[in-house]
């Protein structure tokens, strides 16, 4: 581990003015996935600007009548707060299946938003990996890359992202809240991860030195018909091989709001807005959603070892959808 | 017919829990690394990175000027070893550690450096420029590899019972399949570990292992030195699985560290350390065909298995061992192949040779027994031999058929409907199967000095071992038991070289082998009058007694029942039940028993589902050398285990005890391979099972 800065602080403008001053500053959340990578120098910040004593802990109504979750809010919290588990069960479930009880109850809502890839050459600093060190090659293509992505990938990088609590967000039109020296500012969560491209150091759509104070989740997307379902490859304490979020309204036999997102196959959370586009306002059947898991997944574009990815996508979309549809 | 008639204590076959208990879980156990030591200095090893190649340069001039640092040790500057220095099966290269430009396999070792702190050393590793040149290397294993060469039969000549070819030919069924293993690793939770200074002329360490006297013989014969100048001790290890049975690289590069700078190091090898440069069980691929008639009776075993291993240093992974013990049959052949690779050279793990054998061989029966239409319990009690089918000889204690029946009650394997994919609970697929595992057991020399005191207590010193399992527990109530004594008169000392040789914790045959000497010892000094104002001690080795002539197959014995949930839509496999009934000789402690045999099934679950050491196929390098990438099972993964013992007792063996060490993995993943096919109808040939290997495209 380089040796770095420590500071807390107390008010998001000190925050912001110590990293404005600091390019190799970073902040620290729970630290969960960022000291570990500081362990073996794949992250060497320069100082941790400690936000977790910042005041943007908490769930709380949103003036639209969602919900906002404070960027310092614990995983647990989030997960357990009895809003989130009526209107948005699908994103309590995800934070649930995540991580340990222990890892939880440090990490924040915020910090998920920005844990990197557990792709092993990104984690190995005597690997390759463009994302860590920009043009030295990406070694998971012609590699091991059995759990890499399936969508949207680029010849210099095909990892995923890791987060569960992502993919319920996205699947639930979520918007994320920063704060710059010039002021407050929110993105879509669509937008909120940026394209790998030829750029795939370049995670999020984030100005330099912002800093996430929320997220939130608008009313219209609130649905206590929602499922989250992570298939992984042992029952606890491992990341999404694929996981899915669903949100599902019917109205008399027609699908009304439908949001779908897919973990574990993208760089980012993979929201599958050909698969809902094929279902909105159509009558719910078991044909259509197979069809429309089939358009959905047309687009795949698996590497040599993770065509498993395709069929358990697709699976996966039509049992959750099913489940959901027969509650 | 649990004990001999003249016992006289309960201390052996009664529950209590590790002496050592207290002290492991307030932290006041000593681990090799845990030492307090004036003028300590840590040494960092700098590994390779590539699988095969030549050191061009390291250049630590920039490094010796770093805070704290005291030198740089490689091939140019460090002690030289005795190139005979001999492992398990003679001279081994893994052990000739920074004594040539020459890089054999990735994560060789390529340097030591030492500073004053772990910081400081760990800081200057990583500065250290080594610059390699990469040669092509060759680390993808085939059975048909060019390369493979008939392995080493130390372990036990191939057999050749009958006219396999000409049975298989006239048997009416017949399974002809391959069965394929991955690399899987054992890395304890205790990484490898060691501290060495020197005491005078004297070479002293704490070191991490699963056998001191071993260890230390080992290391005089590398650094040329006689065995009386070398102390090795190891009070406290967390956990070896094999992979500490020999010398290890932390104890050869601490002893190296302490020569040249005249102080005490201490090496701890980092997690991703110990996956590279530590022994992993050597991925494996067998065919086996079984021959039999329509009423299950077995024909002709064949048994062929391939390996990989290192040039640098010999390696057997006896798979077709169970082969030649297990079933009546008229015709058994095995053969075992290497295949030399740029790899870590493969060493011993978790029952080696009979686990990855027992997956084969055991989910070759369960796919006869399908064929054959004859339940798979019934198929296995058909073909119960009246002598060793290969050796002749009769059994000893031989209670497997007591394992399957007692176990398939328990388990409630007779309402099972024994078609495929017939159980359903909602989305899941339900099935069930079994497995059938004999795992030979025998007693080596050792050495046990027992003195009484003038208090009326007795002090036991042998050069055990107790990685984790209990075993010092263990042998004092096979001590009290051998002197007529309570528990409580017992005092033991364990874990130095000093105390003579012993056999180390291994093959299943620790306890047996320190009971042995620890009987005779005792059985001498009750014999011996002495004056009891006056400690006396009687020492006994059993090399003197020791024929390494076996007039019985002696095997403990185990029935694995598992119940498995599959999700074919995900793919996803959970092992919803796991049972193992055992005969293993008299329990000695049942408490300790039953945990290392639950261990064992544990680790035989993961190696089913879970472990996998992969390769980058490009440079050769494991890719997942940590535990955030080699998965093992979690604790959710277990939700309901059991295991018992039927009541026995080995008479040919000290105590009346067999091995309990590795039979709980041996024959679980045969288990759970062989109940996904009953809950799918398909057949997982390759370990793990996978979720991708598993997941169906759904109508």
């Amino acid at each position: 581990m380089k040796e770095f800065g420590y500071r807390r602080v107390k008010h998001v403008q000190e925050a912001l003015a110590l990293t404005a001053n600091d390019t190799g500053a970073r902040y620290l959340g729970g630290g969960t996935n960022l000291v570990d990578l500081m362990k073996d120098e794949i992250e060497a910040p320069s100082q941790l600007v400690d936000v977790r004593f910042l005041p943007l802990s908490g769930v709380r109504e949103a003036p639209d009548g969602g919900l906002a979750i404070g960027a310092t809010t614990s995983n647990s919290d989030a997960a357990a707060h009895p809003e989130v588990r009526r209107r948005y069960p699908a994103l309590s479930q995800a934070v649930l299946a995540g991580a340990s009880g222990q890892l939880r109850n440090m990490a924040t809502v915020g910090g998920n938003l920005l844990q990197r890839t557990r792709c092993a050459y990104f984690a190995d600093p005597s690997e390759p990996c463009n994302k860590r060190l920009p043009g030295s090659g990406c070694p998971a293509l012609p590699g091991e890359h059995h759990n890499h992505a399936i969508f949207d990938w680029s010849r210099h990088c095909v990892a995923t992202h890791p987060s569960d609590m992502a993919v319920a967000l996205a699947a639930f039109d979520a918007v994320v809240h920063y704060e710059t020296l010039d002021g407050p500012a929110e993105i879509p969560l669509s937008e909120f991860y940026l394209p790998v491209g030829d750029t795939p150091h370049r995670e999020t759509a984030l100005p330099p030195g912002a800093l996430i104070t929320a997220v939130s989740l608008p009313k219209s997307a609130a649905c206590p018909r929602s499922r989250y379902r992570k298939v992984r490859e042992r029952a606890s304490y491992a990341f999404a091989t694929v996981s899915v979020a669903a949100a599902l309204e019917l109205h008399d036999g027609l699908v009304g709001r439908v949001g779908i997102a897919l973990g574990g196959v993208a760089s980012r959370p993979w929201r599958a807005r050909v698969a809902e586009a094929a279902l909105h306002g159509e009558p719910f059947t078991g044909a259509g959603l197979r069809d429309a898991a089939e358009a959905e997944l047309a687009a795949a574009k698996p590497l040599r070892d993770n065509g498993y990815k395709v069929t358990l996508a697709r699976n996966l979309i039509v049992a959750v959808l099913t489940e959901l549809a027969e509650r | 017919m649990n004990a001999p008639a003249d016992v006289i204590t309960d201390a052996v076959g009664t529950s209590r829990p590790r002496l050592e208990g207290p002290e492991k879980v307030s932290g006041r156990a000593r681990y090799a690394a845990d030492h307090p030591m004036h003028d300590l200095a840590f040494g960092v090893v700098v590994t390779s990175p590539v699988a095969r190649g030549r050191i061009r340069d390291i250049d630590a001039s920039a490094v010796l000027t770093m805070p704290g640092v005291l030198g740089v040790l490689d091939h140019r500057n460090a002690p030289r070893l005795d190139p005979q220095a001999s492992g398990f099966f003679g001279p081994d290269g893994s052990m000739q550690l920074l004594q040539s430009d020459s890089i054999p396999h990735a994560g060789r070792a390529v340097a030591l450096v030492v500073a004053q702190t772990p910081h400081e050393a760990q800081a200057a590793a990583d500065a250290l420029a080594v610059t390699c040149d990469a040669h092509p290397h060759d680390t993808t294993f085939t059975a048909d590899h060019p390369a493979g060469r008939a392995a080493l039969t130390v372990l036990g000549e191939d057999a050749n019972v009958g006219d396999v070819d000409a049975e298989l030919a006239s048997s009416p069924v017949v399974v002809d399949e391959r069965y394929f293993t991955p690399e899987e690793h054992c890395s304890a939770m205790e990484p490898h570990a060691a501290t060495a200074w020197w005491d005078g002329g004297r070479l002293q360490a704490f070191d991490s292992n699963q056998g001191a006297f071993d260890v230390a013989r080992t290391l005089a014969s590398l650094f040329s030195l006689e065995l009386d100048q070398v102390r090795v001790r190891s009070e406290h290890v967390g956990g070896g699985f094999g992979s500490k049975g020999l010398l290890g690289p932390q104890l050869i590069l601490a002893t190296m560290g302490s020569m040249a700078f005249g102080r005490p190091v201490r090496v701890t090898l980092t997690r991703r350390q110990v996956f590279l440069m530590i022994g992993m069980r050597p991925a494996t691929e067998q065919r086996v065909r079984l021959g039999a008639d329509t009423d299950g009776s077995l024909r002709a075993i064949d048994h062929q298995a391939a390996f990989e291993i290192s040039p640098l240093a010999e390696w057997v992974e006896n798979c077709p061992e169970g082969s030649k013990v297990l079933y009546a049959t008229r015709a058994i052949r095995t053969r075992i192949t290497a295949v030399p690779l740029d790899l870590t050279p493969p060493g011993p793990m978790r029952g080696p040779g009979l686990t990855p054998g027992s997956f084969a061989l055991e989910s070759a029966m369960d796919e006869l027994a399908e064929r054959l239409g004859i339940d798979p319990l019934e198929l296995r009690l058909r073909n119960e031999p009246a002598v060793g089918p290969v050796s002749g000889l009769p059994y000893g204690s031989r209670n497997l058929a007591a394992c399957l029946r007692e176990g398939a009650r328990r388990f409630g394997w007779h309402s099972r409907d024994p078609r495929p994919r017939r159980r359903r609970e909602g989305h899941l697929l339900v099935g069930t199967g079994l497995a059938a595992t004999a795992f030979g057991s025998s007693a080596f020399p050792s050495t046990a000095s027992i003195t009484a005191e003038t208090d009326g207590s007795y002090t036991v010193r042998i050069a055990a071992s107790d990685i984790g399992t209990g075993s010092r527990t263990a042998l004092v109530a096979i001590a009290a038991e051998a002197l007529r004594v309570g528990t409580e008169r017992i005092r033991i000392r364990i874990a130095d070289s000093d105390l003579g040789p012993a056999w180390s914790a291994s093959g299943s045959r620790g306890t047996p082998s320190w009971a042995w000497a620890i009987n005779e010892a005792a059985t001498r000094l009750r014999e011996q009058p002495h004056d009891p104002t006056r400690p006396v001690t009687v020492t006994v080795d059993t090399a003197e007694l020791f024929t390494g002539r076996f007039v019985r197959e002696v095997h403990a014995y185990s029935a694995i029942f598992a119940e498995v949930t599959v999700d074919p839509a995900t793919g996803e496999v959970r092992t919803r039940r796991l049972l193992g009934m055992f005969a293993i000789g008299r329990v000695v402690n049942p408490l300790l028993a039953r945990s290392q045999v639950i261990g064992g099934m544990i680790m035989g679950l993961g190696m089913a589902l879970h472990e996998e050491g992969v390769r980058d196929p490009v440079s050769g390098r494991q890719v997942n050398a940590d535990f955030a990438g080699y998965h093992i099972p979690a604790h959710a993964d277990v939700p309901d285990i059991e295991a018992d013992f039927v009541p026995e007792y080995e008479p040919d063996e000290p105590s009346g005890v067999k091995g309990a060490g590795e039979i709980g993995t041996v024959g679980t993943a045969a288990a759970i391979a062989n109940a996904v096919w009953h809950a799918t109808g398909l057949r997982h040939r390759v370990l793990p099972i996978r979720l991708d290997r598993v997941v169906e495209e759904m109508a």
